[in-house]
């Protein structure tokens, strides 16, 4: 049995050390070692995306990174995007346009949304369906979805205005 | 005071009842990545199950060594059937009346099925172990086509006597599971072969799987100092499971606790008992620490159960004018290795027998035989209720078809043949008898809607300029009209392993007026926690946000069957609601004695009872709910809480309109939706907001499975579409916006008259779609081809036409 | 799906990594982004004892453009090629086709060199980079080589990197004139169906010169240099355009999948190349 590696990442801010099989996924390590069971695994072939994170500012399937792979790295996960006193946007904007039912792939669809809003703040319709195209819903249809990122680009650019 | 200046609209207002598109309260965890689900539990000492499976579709086990897995450190345990056998847990009993193995018995009859199952210290030692599991295989012949199984001389299951009698009557073959009939044969005979107009069609609903984002799993746990079992898991019936569970394993049910948690979708997928759960039970009662079994994706889509594979022959006669005289079907059913489809105990086709449609046909016939297959077991309803969306895409393919012979407008076809709104009740040729609708206001509004004449127009000229060889592209505008029946069901006719399809509903009102109701059903996201609440709103005058709404707990749930078939509204929703009138009934007698009148002379109004004809003299609910705590009222018992078990008289019939415009490309198969329009009727509509999101979820599952999206086998048996590489979902780019509408035509016989929805835009959709495509190739003769419409597909559709020559 | 056990590396340098590799030799394989091999490492359809991960090498990343001379690194992920606006004026077909490459957590992920040295016939860089007649550095134990891309494949997952080899960077000669990348696919996330790389060349109203590659119509990507010489001399007219068409599918030999039989595949593939020259020409 290969040794085991030790790994250090930050996760949502948090420094975060532990001894790992660098077999280990980074999906599992999070979920299991870290209790950040908000990213969840969905297919195992990197189709599905529910198991989203942000590594070192992008958007990946967790599922198909090796924990070794995000050794050092800077990770962030639903958890870390907002919190109950202070909601992101998308947390908010998902629950007003109905983006979500049985909330499997809700955290890897809004921890991609987020990212996807921060390469282009200010997308088009078709441009949310194109950049989301890495998560599938098995539940709604996509539509509310695309309206609650639409939403909660309008917000953001609204809240920015406001700011200037 | 604050009630004395609220204005009564403010008042309903406040409740968040029925009608209202109130928020779902469940997202507040859910976007917060603080949903729990199976995976997420987390036991003390927890094992890991991992299956060894079959890579052959049909072989004999000659030996199974599992001496190099034992070795492996970190292994516990390594079961198998040999193991199983002395507790009889080597085989259970499906919800068809048929046994399914646990784990192999001396063959294996489909790819992927349980051989063994490892138990290790973590998920990474017992994948390494089932790499060390030695099984010798011999090569057995495969059948994968049901027609040639029927005929073929290898038996399948040789656990069957030869010439017994099986769970739905005698079997006339080896491989030959039941065959179940409905209607008038010889009647229907009679009218089709002296016909006007008869068109026969062979239908083919292809093999596919719900395929929830989440897969199934469980953790199962044995306290073996008190002798409880905790079983956590993907249940849509969790108090079915618990039944079940008691009765395989002998332990008594008061000691057995399942628990559904947050489920990821489950569209039928998680109906069944699967031999995960069994292992994970065997397993942690052996082991003594909680086991947890999680299958991966390629498990899901290869073993659990499948829905569809129905061929169905049809007939269809008519007069020249088009009026529908008969219909005669004969389903060839694929059902796998064993039949494990989830029907009530009644209906081994389920109610295939609504196929007459949304049609007044004066006489049918129905016949279904199940056949044997190396396939995988199942037949669920996938997002409809039991073997519906089968029944609704055969008869929106006949009538297209008979549209063709006739030469007539197919939209015109199905409109003189509707049920008329004065004919219900309706009783069907088949048996069943409609509750309400009103299908010609709901078409006539759909087609305005869309522009019917102003499409056709367009498809028309489409096609002379196709002809001119000016476009590749064809347009087909897909129609659909379906009725649902959902609901189930009335006891006397409905059961799952005996237990009859009733649900329940407990509420507690606690002394500050808030309140907790507790039902049998389980939300897989279809957002109960926000809409039984308000069901109860409306009923007691508590607001919505004043109730919690817990499921899944069989230790504090009210017994139930369970949420599929688009039952929870219809059942569970009705004990709500009656559940809702019994609290009432007990407030009004304590506000009469608060008020000091006689119980007549108050009457209820949204939040409170008021004095009739005096309504500045009230009493709140959240005074009536106080005083039922705090003070001695005469006659009346303290507290307040109620239970309903509901038995529905009949079941409900939701209704709908489809119309889907779509571009084909000839040359390369490829489609493009214009524009999708559904309207539903699902009775009295409780929230809106969540109406919209199933109509768009189910239609979307409809896309998927009408162009692309199917359990393919190669002759040797292997599945071939076992990731989702191959297993088609589409994703927010090739999926459409779509246009809801909606008529409300109330049941009534539902308490307020709701009929439930989640399924009828996979019913009602899928046939949209298909009859698109259809529609597409009309103008060149198509008559019938057989989904999923993938690209080649289409591309061989145009083939064959001729139209790349 | 867990893949079995390994030892993982994450050297910092070339050096490092070709040491490593002449060490394990077979068990031993260079991951970049890893989409393409977790997943058969997780099905275990793929045993590899000795994982180098090449994240920390240096000197892989980089796009630098040198009038014409067009040099990307191998750990260049397909998102780096979208974001690149100077890629995108001197060889928009690189946009253009990374685009239609898997979705956006992949192309996040993804490099260009694991998609070329992988040698699966899925991948559509092959086809683009022998439509573009690129080479491929590869550096080993005996020091660096360039291999034309039109020479380095010789079977599905079979190339003429060496086992102690690694692909360091794709480089190519951008010509004026106008490319396309049309692709067929069942999905977002799907290889293609069948899928063309057009480059061509315009004087006044005829084409100089034009190069033809498609992909996943065979073990290997193919380049047609019958169908680019077909269209050369000619006004690209619709008989020029079948000329090239059958050329090609003379050249291509599908074999049937889930994405349907030959003779469909066959047919898209004459529906999709035709797109792809069309487009082309009109951009050139």
């Amino acid at each position: 049995m290969p040794d085991k590696m030790h790994i250090k990442v930050t996760v949502n801010g948090q420094d975060e050390e532990f001894l790992a099989e660098p077999r280990e996924l980074l999906i599992y390590a999070l979920r299991e070692r870290l209790n950040l069971t908000g990213p969840h695994v969905g297919c195992e072939t990197s189709h599905c995306g529910a198991c989203t994170v942000i590594v070192n500012g992008k958007s990946v399937k967790s599922c198909t990174m090796f924990v070794g792979q995000a050794n050092g790295a800077e990770i962030t996960t639903i958890e870390g995007l907002g919190s109950p006193d202070a909601l992101h946007v998308l947390q908010e904007t998902f629950r007003e346009h109905h983006g979500l039912q049985c909330g499997f792939c809700t955290p890897g669809m809004i921890t991609r949304a987020h990212k996807l809003l921060e390469e282009n703040p200010n997308p088009t319709e078709e441009e949310v369906r194109f950049g989301m195209a890495g998560n599938l819903c098995r539940c709604t249809g996509y539509q509310n979805i695309v309206k609650s990122i639409l939403a909660a680009a309008a917000q953001m650019n609204g809240a920015q205005e406001a700011a200037e | 005071m604050k009630d004395e200046v609220e204005s009564r609209d403010d008042r309903v207002a406040n409740l968040k009842g029925l009608g209202s598109a109130r928020k779902r309260v469940e997202d507040v965890r859910f976007t917060q990545g603080k949903g729990n689900y199976v995976d997420d539990i987390k036991l003390p000492g927890m094992l890991h199950g991992d299956f060894v499976r079959s890579p052959y579709a049909h072989a004999r086990v000659k030996s199974i060594n599992i001496d190099a897995a034992m070795a492996l450190d970190g292994v516990v345990a390594v079961l198998t059937a040999k193991d199983l056998e002395p507790l009889s847990l080597h085989w259970m009993p499906t919800l068809a009346g048929d046994k399914q193995m646990v784990l192999a018995d001396g063959k294996v009859l489909f790819q992927g099925q349980e051989v063994a199952f490892v138990v290790a210290r973590d998920r990474y030692v017992a994948a390494d172990a089932v790499e060390l599991v030695e099984v010798d295989y011999e090569e057995l012949p495969v059948l994968t086509d049901p027609f040639e199984a029927m005929k073929s001389d290898t038996v399948l299951r040789e656990d069957l006597e030869d010439g017994a009698d099986g769970a739905h009557g005698p079997r006339r073959h080896h491989n030959h599971i039941f065959l179940w009939e409905e209607g008038d044969k010889a009647a229907t005979e009679e009218v089709i072969d002296s016909a006007e107009v008869v068109v026969e069609e062979m239908v083919y609903y292809h093999r596919t799987h719900p395929c929830p984002l989440e897969t199934c799993g469980a953790v199962a746990s044995m306290d073996k100092v008190n002798g409880k079992l905790t079983l956590y898991g993907t249940f849509q019936a969790p108090h079915v499971v618990r039944t079940v569970a008691s009765l395989l394993s002998g332990i008594e049910e008061h000691n057995i606790r399942v628990v559904s948690p947050d489920i990821g979708g489950g569209f039928g997928n998680k109906v069944g008992v699967y031999p995960g759960y069994v292992c994970s039970i065997v397993a942690s009662i052996v082991t003594g620490l909680p086991v947890k079994w999680v299958e991966d994706r390629m498990e899901n889509l290869m073993a659990t159960a499948f829905a569809r594979d129905y061929w169905m022959q049809g007939k269809i006669s008519a007069t020249k004018e088009g009026k529908i005289t008969g219909l005669h079907c004969h389903v060839t059913a694929d059902h796998g290795a064993f039949d494990a489809c989830a029907d009530p105990t009644k209906y081994p086709a389920g109610f295939f027998h609504i196929c007459t449609g949304s049609y007044d046909i004066p006489v049918a016939y129905v016949g279904v035989d199940g056949v044997y297959t190396n396939k995988a077991p199942g037949g669920v309803a996938y997002r409809c209720s039991f073997r519906v969306t089968e029944a609704a895409y055969f008869i929106e393919r006949m009538i297209e078809v008979l549209a063709m012979e006739l030469n007539m407008d197919a939209a015109e076809l199905r409109r003189i043949n509707f049920i008329r709104k004065e004919q219900f009740p309706y009783q069907s040729a088949l048996g069943w008898e409609y509750d309400s609708g009103d299908y010609h206001t709901a078409w006539d509004k759909a087609l305005t809607s869309v522009g019917y004449d102003d499409l056709r127009r367009e498809q028309a000229e489409r096609v002379e300029a196709f002809k001119r060889g000016e476009t590749r592209k064809l347009m087909g505008i897909g129609l659909s009209f379906f009725t649902e029946i959902v609901g189930a069901g009335p006891v006397k006719n409905c059961d799952i392993l005996g237990m009859g399809m009733f649900d329940s509903c407990e509420i507690r009102i606690h002394p500050t007026g808030s309140a907790i109701a507790r039902l049998g059903t389980i939300s897989q996201g279809q957002g109960h926690a926000t809409t039984f609440a308000q069901i109860l709103a409306t009923e007691t005058g508590i607001p919505a946000d004043s109730i919690t709404i817990e499921e899944g707990d069989t230790d504090t749930a009210p017994y139930g069957l369970g949420t599929y078939g688009s039952r929870s509204t219809p059942v569970a929703g009705a004990a709500t609601a009656l559940a809702g009138r019994k609290i009432r009934a007990k407030a009004q007698m304590i506000a009469a004695y608060l008020l000091e009148v006689h119980d007549d002379d108050v009457e209820f109004d949204v939040d409170r009872f008021v004095l009739k004809g005096a309504p500045e003299r009230f009493k709140t609910m959240k005074e009536i709910a106080y005083a039922a705590y705090n003070q001695a009222i005469p006659g009346i018992e303290p507290g307040l809480e109620a239970v309903s078990y509901y038995d529905p008289p009949n079941m409900t019939y939701p209704f709908g309109a489809y119309v889907c415009v779509m571009d084909v490309d000839v040359d390369t198969g490829t489609t493009d939706i214009r524009q999708f329009y559904a309207l539903d009727d699902c009775g009295t509509r409780i929230n809106p907001m969540v109406i919209e999101g199933q109509v768009h979820g189910g239609l979307t599952e409809a896309l998927a499975i009408a162009m692309g999206q199917e359990i393919a086998y190669d002759d040797l048996g292997n599945c071939k579409t076992g990731t989702l590489m191959d297993f088609f979902i589409p994703t927010a780019w090739e999926t459409p916006n779509y246009v809801t509408d909606h008529t409300e035509t109330p049941s009534p016989h539902h308490p307020i008259g709701a009929k439930g929805v989640g399924e009828s835009p996979n019913v009602g959709g899928v046939p949209a779609f298909s009859n698109a495509v259809h529609d597409a190739f009309r103008a060149f003769g198509l008559r019938q081809a057989h989904m999923p419409h993938d690209h080649w597909r289409i591309w061989q559709i145009a083939n064959d036409l001729g139209l790349h020559d | 799906m867990i893949p079995a056990p390994f030892d993982y590396y994450r050297p910092t340098d070339i050096a490092g990594v070709i040491a490593l590799l002449e060490e394990h030799g077979d068990d031993a394989r260079v991951m970049a982004g890893g989409h393409s091999l977790i997943p058969m490492m997780k099905l275990r359809m793929a045993e590899i004892p000795h994982l180098i991960d090449l994240q920390d090498v240096a000197g892989l990343g980089g796009i630098t453009i040198d009038g014409s001379e067009i040099r990307i690194g191998a750990m260049t992920t397909q998102a780096d090629l979208i974001d690149h606006e100077g890629l995108a004026a001197a060889a928009p077909i690189l946009r253009e086709a990374a685009l239609q490459i898997a979705d956006p957590q992949v192309r996040y992920m993804g490099t260009v060199g694991g998609n070329v040295a992988n040698g699966d016939p899925g991948n559509d860089m092959p086809g683009l980079m022998q439509c573009l007649d690129a080479q491929f550095t590869l550096v080993g134990p005996d020091g660096e080589r360039t291999v034309a891309a039109r020479d380095f494949y010789e079977a599905a997952y079979m190339t003429a990197r060496t086992d102690e080899e690694v692909l360091t960077c794709v480089s190519f000669t951008a010509q004026p004139g106008g490319a396309a990348y049309e692709k067929q696919k069942r999905k977002i996330g799907d290889y293609a169906t069948a899928a063309a790389a057009v480059q061509l060349t315009r004087e006044g109203s005829t084409c100089a010169a034009a190069s033809i590659a498609m992909t996943n119509l065979s073990d290997v990507p193919v380049w047609s240099p019958a169908a680019g010489a077909a269209l050369a001399d000619t006004p690209v007219d619709d008989s020029a355009i079948k000329a090239a068409v059958d050329a090609a599918l003379a050249d291509i030999d599908p074999t049937e999948d889930n994405r349907g039989p030959v003779k469909f595949k066959r047919h898209v593939a004459g529906v999709i190349l035709t797109r792809a020259i069309k487009s082309a020409w009109a951009r050139a």
